[in-house]
């Protein structure tokens, strides 16, 4: 990994090829049999999927409960998004493949699913040995394969699938599934509550700094289904934890909705990272197909000298809808966030965060890149938000934009809001296109203009990229090039 | 005088007396104007008065405004007494004055002046009868410029309340080629016995290559509250300059919605000053429109806000022209409960290549019950631009403090010196200098909380000037 790294800084080749390869790289169909939950949405759905999922009174009683709010509740609209009208009747809201048996190696894999993680680049066995890394790998919806759990259960880490945590840790899920995301949110994160299929859980005892990585693989597989992660992270008192979540999809025609929440606490003195890579399929250079993402993540340092960070490179997806947050409540604790969106073709991203100031001396770090390229448009929203008892709190924000070709567009919308004397907030902003002078300054050397794009834009995002753990770094300035393939000009 | 009795603000309210006193309103109307009118009623009438659910009002709640019973002024006051409205004068300051009680136009001697070199001031119910073609090209005709998809201001209901109820305001017409050789100031007052719901309508137009000065202020004499509706529409024609000042100094009581079109042509200057001193809650709605290439706008704010003073200042900057410059300035110092919006928002066009745009909002909050909400938006459909905003919010400089006590300056002293150095990067940016002096002088006086409503004010306009100086307290020393 570290070796491809170290290429990838230094030829500049790299990239071009990357460049010039042009379609989605991810976008095949894994052949296994997948079993259905009947279409559209309606109290049976939800009774059916808490049913196959063998869960506990109070998991259904808590679904049925957000479906029935979520019924109350009109589609929201304020994003500067086009969002062609979904049909929530023509969904398949649960989809399991359907040979679910625990294994006891990789051999016992489905070899046809082990390809796909070859395709993928995340070889569970690679992984395990020389990264290190931890993968609790999810294709639609179910948890087929835990790896390390061993090793950490010595630490007294739990890092498992959310329907094993209802079965075998049901307190842990009652104390604390909700408890930053309630069913009452928005839309999306209602309709999450009802009929989430799975996602992963992950508890860090007190004091544990967690060894390794974790890291998820989202995949959407079969067609037309909606992929309702929820995934569940809680850092007790001074434990520390890097979770990584990383997204690939493939080609479809028709798009496709997924729309997870993701939940974080932080105990006094807890630490959490958390970094995303999202390469979801983004629809053809017509604008065609793609998918839908519209995701609620939120974190919340509930005790003093916590930190949240939220790191996230947004290649993917159709339409983006995603707003990482911190709840700065415990004193002292820190909240960041770090963002590089790329938008190309007629991808939309609506992207932000929300950092809520709540606790005395809290800190927030706000940087976003936003990238726009071929016909699409990317908007920064963001809020800070420093209540009255916040005092002494202190916010950073830079937002920049950049933008290739005439036919994009860049948006940014900050919310800054603040009630109390003591604290203080900047915010700065930029949207210009690529520089001129660095252009010239990179083809005079002999690099043509895809692979300086290519350059420039990797460094701009640099400030963003360094905070990915190692592994996502790598991807990540690949699907950075790939992403804006074909944008020049 | 009065449409009736004090009475509540509502949309049936509005409804209702535009159809008793449809007549007399439409009155001097060339017949695109009624329809503009009919039209306008009907907009307001599916819209209503905005409320805090829309995006460009949520920080802006007028339910206090609204609690109060207000007078509708429908018809002109008889009887007025001109020299209150001619009282307020800038000492050295040598300007063509025209007054406005009460929303109507008051005149000295006759309602509208033609000048020798062309130039037309005075009363606009005045303009309509007498020029109503030179009227009709401007009248109504910017206020409904590109929907911002955002705040969805064309829903704007203050502006279409205006257009179907207003008589009167002001009219200024510069002629092509013609500078107007002395600034221009319009005096707006509110004084009366009973509250008021007044509505009133400006029409600057700025031939080619014509050039004027124009201080516009917003003052009131008493306690009485009073809810003012304003549009003004100012055009500047090709290769114009304005020099554009608006004061607002009003009681806590009053409400003023300012909307200010500015229709920009090509080559076009505008620099505009907003000096808000006053009130109890003030909203700055400014909408631009570059209407052609190589347009140049600079538009600076300062807001001093205490007691529970609101100042909401909305920014609308449409770029929809190649190599147009935009620049925002807005600072603000809010003292104790007070609260300040800043909403900015920049849309650059497909087509609008080569646009420069800053915007940059600076708030120092005094208190613990002070409120800022800031929101500077830049929406860009285009790669060949140069955009960037900044926002900060935060208090004095405590190492700058620390300087200066430590040099011998009393606290409160060395508090106002660098409250009044922030404040300056406005203040300094005023070109006539008689009036930049009397600035600095009320927002020093303002500062230290002597400057108030004009009734209780110590300026003594008319009165030769007494300078405002810093005390440094000798003993300390």
């Amino acid at each position: 990994m570290q070796g491809q790294m170290v290429i990838m800084e230094s030829d500049p080749n790299n990239i071009i090829k990357e460049v010039t390869q042009s379609d989605y790289k991810y976008g095949f169909v894994t052949d296994i049999e997948t079993e259905y939950a009947p279409i559209g949405l309606s109290e049976d759905t939800v009774r059916y999927i808490s049913l196959k999922k063998n869960e506990p009174e109070f998991m259904l009683e808590y679904r049925l409960k957000a479906f029935r709010h979520w019924l109350t509740m009109k589609l929201p609209k304020w994003a500067h998004l086009d969002i062609p009208p979904i049909d929530f009747q023509d969904i398949y809201f649960y989809a399991a493949p359907k040979k679910k048996k625990q294994y006891e190696s990789l051999d016992q894999v489905d070899p046809e699913l082990l390809s796909t993680f070859d395709k993928l680049g995340i070889s569970l066995e690679e992984q395990k040995k020389l990264a290190g890394v931890a993968v609790d790998a999810v294709i639609d919806s179910v948890s087929v394969k835990t790896t390390f759990s061993e090793t950490l259960s010595k630490y007294g880490i739990i890092f498992c699938s959310m329907s094993e945590a209802i079965q075998n840790h049901p307190d842990l899920v009652k104390q604390y599934l909700g408890s930053v995301v309630p069913y009452t949110d928005n839309y999306y994160a209602s309709l999450n509550s009802a009929v989430f299929s799975d996602g992963s859980f992950c508890y860090i005892p007190k004091g544990v700094r967690c060894p390794v990585e974790l890291s998820t693989y989202f995949r959407i597989n079969a067609a037309n289904t909606g992929q309702f992660e929820r995934t569940l992270i809680v850092a007790d008192e001074g434990a520390y934890v890097s979770y990584m979540e990383g997204c690939t999809a493939p080609q479809r025609d028709e798009n496709q909705l997924h729309a997870a929440v993701v939940e974080i606490v932080a105990m006094k003195d807890a630490s959490v990272k958390y970094s995303t890579v999202q390469n979801w399929y983004p629809g053809d250079k017509s604008g065609k197909g793609g998918i839908y993402n519209f995701v609620t993540k939120r974190g919340i340092c509930k005790g003093s000298n916590s930190k949240i960070s939220w790191t996230q490179v947004e290649t993917g997806s159709a339409i983006t809808w995603k707003y990482p947050s911190c709840i700065l409540l415990g004193d002292n604790s820190v909240g960041e966030f770090y963002s590089v969106a790329v938008t190309n073709n007629h991808q939309q991203a609506d992207t932000g965060t929300k950092m809520l100031h709540l606790g005395k001396n809290t800190k927030s770090t706000i940087i976003s890149k936003g990238i726009s390229a071929g016909k699409s448009n990317n908007s920064y929203r963001g809020l800070v938000r420093i209540s009255k008892n916040a005092v002494n709190s202190r916010n950073y924000s830079q937002c920049d934009s950049l933008l290739l070709g005439s036919t994009c567009g860049a948006h940014t919308w900050p919310y800054i809001q603040v009630e109390n004397k003591s604290s203080i907030v900047e915010h700065e902003a930029t949207t210009s296109k690529i520089s001129e002078d660095q252009l010239f300054y990179c083809q005079q050397r002999g690099m043509n203009a895809e692979s300086a794009i290519g350059l420039i834009v990797n460094g701009y995002a640099k400030e963003v990229l360094k905070q990915l753990p190692m592994e996502f770094a790598v991807e990540a300035q690949k699907l950075l090039s790939i992403s804006l393939e074909g944008s020049v000009g | 005088m009065q449409g009736g009795l004090k009475q509540n603000i509502t949309k049936e309210l509005f409804s209702g007396l535009y159809r008793e006193y449809r007549a007399s309103i439409m009155a001097g109307d060339y017949p695109a104007l009624t329809a503009q009118r009919e039209n306008a009623i009907r907009r307001f009438e599916e819209s209503g008065f905005p409320t805090t659910k829309l995006e460009s009002w949520k920080n802006t709640d007028l339910k206090e405004s609204f609690a109060r019973e207000y007078n509708v002024v429908l018809k002109p006051e008889q009887g007025v007494d001109a020299q209150k409205v001619f009282r307020c004068n800038i000492p050295h300051l040598d300007t063509a004055i025209m007054g406005q009680l009460n929303g109507w136009y008051v005149s000295k001697d006759v309602p509208l002046m033609e000048l020798g070199n062309g130039i037309i001031m005075g009363s606009l119910a005045e303009a309509i009868k007498k020029y109503p073609a030179l009227v009709e090209a401007h009248l109504g005709k910017y206020t409904s410029s590109r929907t911002d998809s955002n705040t969805n201001f064309n829903a704007d209901s203050f502006t279409d309340l205006n257009t179907a109820y207003f008589q009167d305001g002001v009219f200024i017409y510069v002629p092509d080629n013609v500078k107007s050789p002395k600034p221009v100031q319009i005096i707006n007052v509110i004084h009366h016995d009973e509250n008021l719901f007044l509505q009133s309508r400006n029409l600057i137009v700025l031939g080619k290559n014509s050039r004027l000065s124009l201080v516009h202020c917003d003052d009131s004499y008493n306690h009485q509250p009073s809810f003012s509706n304003v549009v003004t529409e100012i055009y500047l024609g090709e290769n114009s300059s304005l020099d554009h000042y608006k004061l607002q100094n009003l009681n806590n009581t009053s409400t003023l919605i300012s909307t200010v079109y500015f229709q920009m042509e090509a080559f076009s200057n505008l620099k505009s000053h907003y000096i808000s001193l006053n009130g109890g809650l003030l909203r700055n709605n400014i909408r631009l429109r570059f209407n052609g290439p190589q347009g140049n706008a600079n538009i600076y704010g300062i807001y001093l806000m205490d007691s529970k003073q609101h100042i909401d200042n909305q920014v609308f900057i449409d770029h929809a022209f190649p190599d147009c410059t935009s620049g925002e300035l807005f600072k603000g110092i809010l003292d104790e409960h007070s609260s300040g919006v800043f909403n900015g928002h920049v849309l650059v066009e497909r087509n609008a290549v080569r646009t420069n745009a800053y915007q940059s909002n600076r708030n120092i909050l005094l208190t613990e019950t002070a409120k800022v909400n800031s929101k500077p938006f830049l929406e860009i459909y285009n790669d060949d631009v140069k955009c960037s905003h900044g926002s900060t919010t935060g208090q004095l400089d405590q190492d700058a403090m620390y300087y200066l006590r430590q040099r011998g300056i009393g606290e409160d002293s060395a508090r106002m010196l660098l409250m009044y150095a922030y404040a300056d990067e406005v203040i300094s940016k005023i070109d006539i200098e008689p009036l930049k002096y009397r600035i600095e002088d009320m927002v020093k006086k303002r500062l230290q909380g002597e400057l108030q409503i004009c009734e209780a004010c110590v300026l003594h306009c008319s009165t030769p000037e007494h300078p405002m100086e810093f005390v440094i307290d000798m003993t300390k020393i």
